[in-house]
């Protein structure tokens, strides 16, 4: 007996680009009409219905039935492919106080998420095939999205020595992006073997860019604010230089190189020369980046300390500029949760990070569509195609079309401003920096491979995880 | 930082100008005569004048000369009284007399009925008050809380052989044991009055005034008129405000 | 914030004056045989000490008890904060014992900030990481406004005084907080250090910049000088305290450049021989001494103006 759903009135959001994992060619030569709109209408088409059947799209079209499907209205909402996140922090194995793999992929479900990369600073870290397996089957047995664990590029996250990448990669988590995302791999040379060394199975080095000895002990963006609280500055230049160097280093090495939570304008212009030179190069930006400034850290409000830190105005701009014309090309979460008590102390005490899941599609309105730099076939493109293809994960960044999983994100741009309250939050932890902030927008529901995990905007599993496009009873 | 604004008008002895022109916030018009508001004079220039030289000699008489006395005059007020009254000790008698100025404000017992005030200036004479007949001076004795304070701040300075209080004005209304050894003048009042003492080095004229607590143009009994409102007057006129 | 002292930055030019001209007032109680006054009695000062400073928390317990205050001194070490107890908890255990004030100095910037919104008294920085110290400031503009306009001076800034203040600016809480009370009280700032010492965005401070010593001397009627610590030497501040001395410190030669009237001011505790000469922090210009009692008086000025009346309603 098939299992059906039937999505009506929903408009949805264009894609030019099919996610391709077979395909090694440079984003950047492709052509890519997908991006820059000023109408967040252009991008969307008419409304039209979506048939379901069994976890595979078998229709596109106006006044479709179905008899026996079960009708879910979408009028006024937005359809996009269901988003990937490349950059989250499940936190499980080691801190389930902070979040787990179910209830971080819950709130990513929530989020219009369907696949997200769970970053390797666990404790232990994940840099066995071991570890890497057991995040991956938590992810399967909660259900919600497709967990893709990323792989650690060092034992132990040292920056010394290698991790098995070549084991991770083989194991039966399939372990695409490997990251020492927490610290970067500041070796020159440790970070040049690694890019060489995962080009043996399309792997790629995604980089925290920091230069530790310019940042020893920094707290916030070395500027006006920082000097004028006591703080000490994170110079832009011990980002910029890390990515400058890690560009020269991928062309030389014929490798990829993926670029983490992009922060400053110099770091937008140094991977957009790195891209009109053809190289490897991608990067991805945090919604927070996109919005939120250094001056909020006038009273000490450690919910906005984060690594990187807020930087200026200039660099919000910059990066909302880079996100639109494709030079950055994916918005990653990087949701860090942390328990109350790691928030709760003097600044330099706190704990960096911020949750980010539940809200980075409303952010990424407020920022980038509201304000008319992307409409919603790009928000489709950063926010699920791209990642999807840097991360090499199947299934998932597909345009919808008949043939395809259902992986299918349904969004209510119109919904009226909602308060941000993190209490209702389902992620574990509470220190999100847009607590108290009007924000648009409203994930309706999330389909992973044609079940629905979130519907209402609700969470809908009741515990049933997904496997092969049905809920096991 | 909170209760940090200097209360209005508390400029110690400086001269009539200054204060005339510092008195009010709100000056910067010609403000209403006191005449005008409902005010009565009870005591005029003249009474004012005569009624301190009749206390100059009784502080003389009754101390057997100016030798040992301290005059210590209570701000704002009490200072340009005891000034004048060292002034005419010293033509009575030929010779200077010691004076300076006390202020209390650190031992009010009602300093946490409203926001920390600003201190004024305290200012012993070089011989001290040990073993000294010390004269307080003030312009209004009321219910006698700021004398009391006064007691325990001499305390604190020194051990004088006496004290005597001096007051302008006698109104009544005790709530401690204090009473004056000299009076300019007794004045019985109801508590719903208010008594304002203007002094020509403080409010640019002499005069002792007499209203009701509620005056039109005379809301909070501040800020207008020829006068500003010394701190001890404020405090007469709150219900719960009896610091005198 | 209005019932606390966490910034200098905080204060309006009336209410700096107001503390300059009741420390004044205050001044003569350290003369009198009987050291007190029973402003405070019955109220609880806590001083909370991070950090080791045996200077400016006797000065605050001197100050409060003046003002007959109870005193509580609770310092890191040997205490349940040295077994990890957050900043939180301690501050809750303050409040359930009844504090009015607590004196807070802690190693972090922004502390004596997150206190504030844990307790319900007030909140005074004594020193917090390298963000502010506004008691000092307010000692230090008091005694420059002693002893360049007279004991007698009441409500006076320092309009027009031109304060050079040398050394460490960049981690030093003491240069924060005097720029930004100097400023307000109407006095003129420059700030000279190797440019490694100077805060990354003083650009945008209320300041002249300078990086030869030798050059404002003639023109400063203050010269504060800041300490130096030596491990600034070994992150590359600066190459040997030699050159730094040669450079920045004030000796002799370079005192008697200075104006005659102008003073020589120092927060302490000093290098003898690195910033300052010996023999120039034992000069009648220095008002190192004068700085120590001056701050006794300004504190007491301090808890009187935020303990001494009733709360104001917000």
């Amino acid at each position: 007996m098939s299992t059906q759903y039937l999505i009506k009135g929903a408009r949805i959001a264009a894609v030019a680009n099919e996610a391709n994992p077979a395909n090694e060619a440079n984003p950047a030569n492709e052509a890519n009409p997908a991006n820059s709109g000023k109408d967040p209408d252009v991008g969307a088409s008419r409304p039209a219905d979506i048939l379901i059947t069994d976890g595979v799209i078998t229709s596109v079209g106006d006044s479709l039935t179905a008899g026996g499907a079960q009708v879910i209205d979408a009028a006024g909402l937005i359809a996009l492919p269901g988003l990937v996140d490349l950059h989250t922090h499940l936190r499980e194995p080691g801190r389930e106080d902070a979040e787990t793999v179910e209830t971080g992929t819950r709130a990513a479900a929530l989020g219009g998420f369907t696949a997200v990369h769970a970053m390797a600073n666990t404790e232990p870290v994940a840099d066995t095939a071991g570890v890497v397996e057991q995040v991956w089957r938590l992810g399967q047995q909660a259900g919600y999205v497709d967990v893709r664990p990323v792989g650690a590029v060092t034992i132990g996250l040292n920056g010394k020595n290698l991790a098995e990448l070549g084991a991770m990669a083989d194991s039966a988590a399939r372990v695409t992006v490997f990251s020492d995302d927490g610290h970067s791999v500041s070796d020159p040379l440790l970070m040049r073997r690694a890019l060489e060394y995962v080009k043996a199975f399309g792997g790629v080095i995604a980089q925290h860019a920091q230069e530790p000895r310019l940042t020893e002990g920094a707290q916030l963006n070395e500027g006006e604010v920082a000097s004028r609280l006591g703080l000490a500055g994170w110079p832009a230049a011990a980002e910029e230089a890390i990515i400058a160097r890690d560009c020269l280093l991928a062309a030389h090495t014929g490798s990829r190189l993926h670029v983490c939570h992009v922060s400053t304008a110099g770091s937008v212009e140094i991977i957009r020369w790195a891209k009109s030179k053809g190289w490897q190069v991608t990067a991805e930006v945090t919604p927070h980046h996109l919005l939120l400034t250094d001056d909020l850290a006038e009273n000490y409000d450690t919910f906005f300390k984060v690594n990187p830190p807020l930087r200026t105005k200039s660099d919000v701009e910059a990066l909302r500029q880079g996100l639109a014309d494709g030079t950055i090309d994916a918005v990653a979460t990087d949701h860090a949760p942390h328990p109350v008590e790691a928030k709760e102390t003097e600044w330099a005490e706190a704990a960096m990070g911020m949750t980010g899941l539940e809200t980075a599609l409303r952010v990424v309105q407020l920022a980038m569509v509201d304000t008319g730099l992307l409409d919603w076939a790009g928000v489709a493109d950063r926010m699920s195609v791209r990642p999807a293809r840097i991360g090499r994960v199947p299934g998932h960044g597909h345009p919808i079309a008949p043939g395809r999983p259902a992986n299918i994100t349904l969004y209510d741009a119109d919904a009226s401003r909602e308060v941000v309250d993190p209490a209702a939050h389902a992620s574990k932890s509470r220190n999100s920096p847009f607590r108290g902030m009007e924000l648009p927008g409203k994930v309706h529901a999330t389909f992973l491979r044609g079940v629905p995990t979130v519907l209402d905007g609700k969470p809908a599993l009741g515990g049933k995880p997904v496997l092969d496009g049905k809920a096991m009873a | 930082m909170c209760a940090m604004k200097p209360v209005p008008g508390d400029s110690p002895e400086t001269g009539g100008q200054d204060s005339a022109a510092r008195g009010s916030q709100t000056r910067d018009f010609n403000p209403p005569h006191w005449k005008d508001q409902g005010w009565k004079a009870v005591l005029t220039p003249e009474e004012i004048r005569r009624a301190l030289s009749r206390v100059a000699h009784e502080v003389l008489e009754r101390n057997h000369g100016g030798e040992d006395v301290v005059l210590l005059g209570i701000p704002t007020r009490g200072v340009p009284l005891a000034g004048r009254l060292a002034g005419r000790i010293a033509e009575f008698e030929g010779e200077p007399v010691a004076h300076g100025s006390l202020d209390v404000t650190m031992y009010r017992d009602d300093l946490r009925l409203r926001p920390a005030r600003a201190l004024q200036r305290t200012e012993i004479p070089p011989d001290g008050i040990d073993g000294k007949t010390v004269v307080l001076v003030d312009d209004v004795l009321y219910s006698g809380r700021t004398i009391r304070a006064a007691l325990e701040a001499l305390n604190d300075l020194g051990r004088p052989r006496s004290v005597q209080l001096a007051v302008l004005v006698d109104r009544g209304h005790r709530e401690l044991p204090i009473r004056a050894d000299y009076v300019g003048k007794n004045l019985p009042t109801a508590h719903r009055e208010v008594v304002r003492v203007l002094l020509a080095e403080t409010d640019g004229e002499d005069s002792v005034l007499l209203g009701d607590r509620i005056q039109p143009d005379n809301a909070e009994g501040a800020d207008n008129a020829a006068g500003a409102n010394n701190a001890d007057d404020a405090a007469q006129e709150t219900p719960e405000g009896n610091a005198r | 914030m209005n019932r606390h002292l966490i910034s200098a930055g905080d204060l309006t030019r009336e209410e700096a004056v107001l503390i300059l001209d009741t420390a004044a007032e205050l001044a003569s109680v350290s003369d009198r045989p009987i050291r007190k006054l029973p402003t405070l009695r019955g109220r609880t000062v806590v001083n909370l000490f991070y950090e080791d400073s045996t200077r400016t928390r006797t000065s605050f317990e001197a100050a409060a008890k003046r003002l007959s205050a109870d005193v509580i001194n609770f310092s890191a070490k040997g205490s349940s904060v040295a077994k990890g107890e957050s900043l939180k908890d301690t501050a809750l255990t303050l409040e359930a014992m009844g504090s009015d004030a607590i004196v807070i100095r802690h190693p972090a910037s922004g502390a004596p900030h997150r206190l504030a919104g844990w307790v319900s008294g007030s909140v005074i920085n004594a020193g917090d990481g390298t963000h502010e110290h506004p008691t000092q400031a307010l000692l230090d503009a008091f005694t420059m406004r002693e002893r360049l306009r007279g004991p007698d001076e009441r409500g006076a800034g320092l309009d027009g005084v031109q304060v050079t203040i040398v050394g460490d600016v960049l981690h030093s809480r003491v240069a924060r907080s005097n720029v930004l009370l100097l400023t307000t009280l109407g006095a003129e700032v420059t700030l000279v250090a190797p440019p490694t010492l100077m805060p990354f965005a003083v650009g945008t401070w209320p300041v002249k910049i300078s990086y030869d010593l030798d050059a404002e001397l003639s023109k400063s009627d203050v010269i504060m000088m800041l300490r130096v610590q030596q491990e600034r030497m070994t992150a590359a501040y600066f190459p040997s305290v030699r050159e730094y001395r040669r450079r920045y410190g004030l000796d002799t030669g370079r005192m008697a450049l200075l104006p005659e009237h102008a003073i020589v001011m120092h927060p302490g505790p000093m290098n003898r021989g690195v910033e300052i000469a010996a023999d120039v922090a034992d000069s009648a210009r220095s008002t190192i001494v004068a700085q120590v009692a001056n701050g006794v008086t300004v504190r007491m000025a301090v808890l009187y103006l935020l303990l001494g009346g009733a709360e104001e309603n917000s």
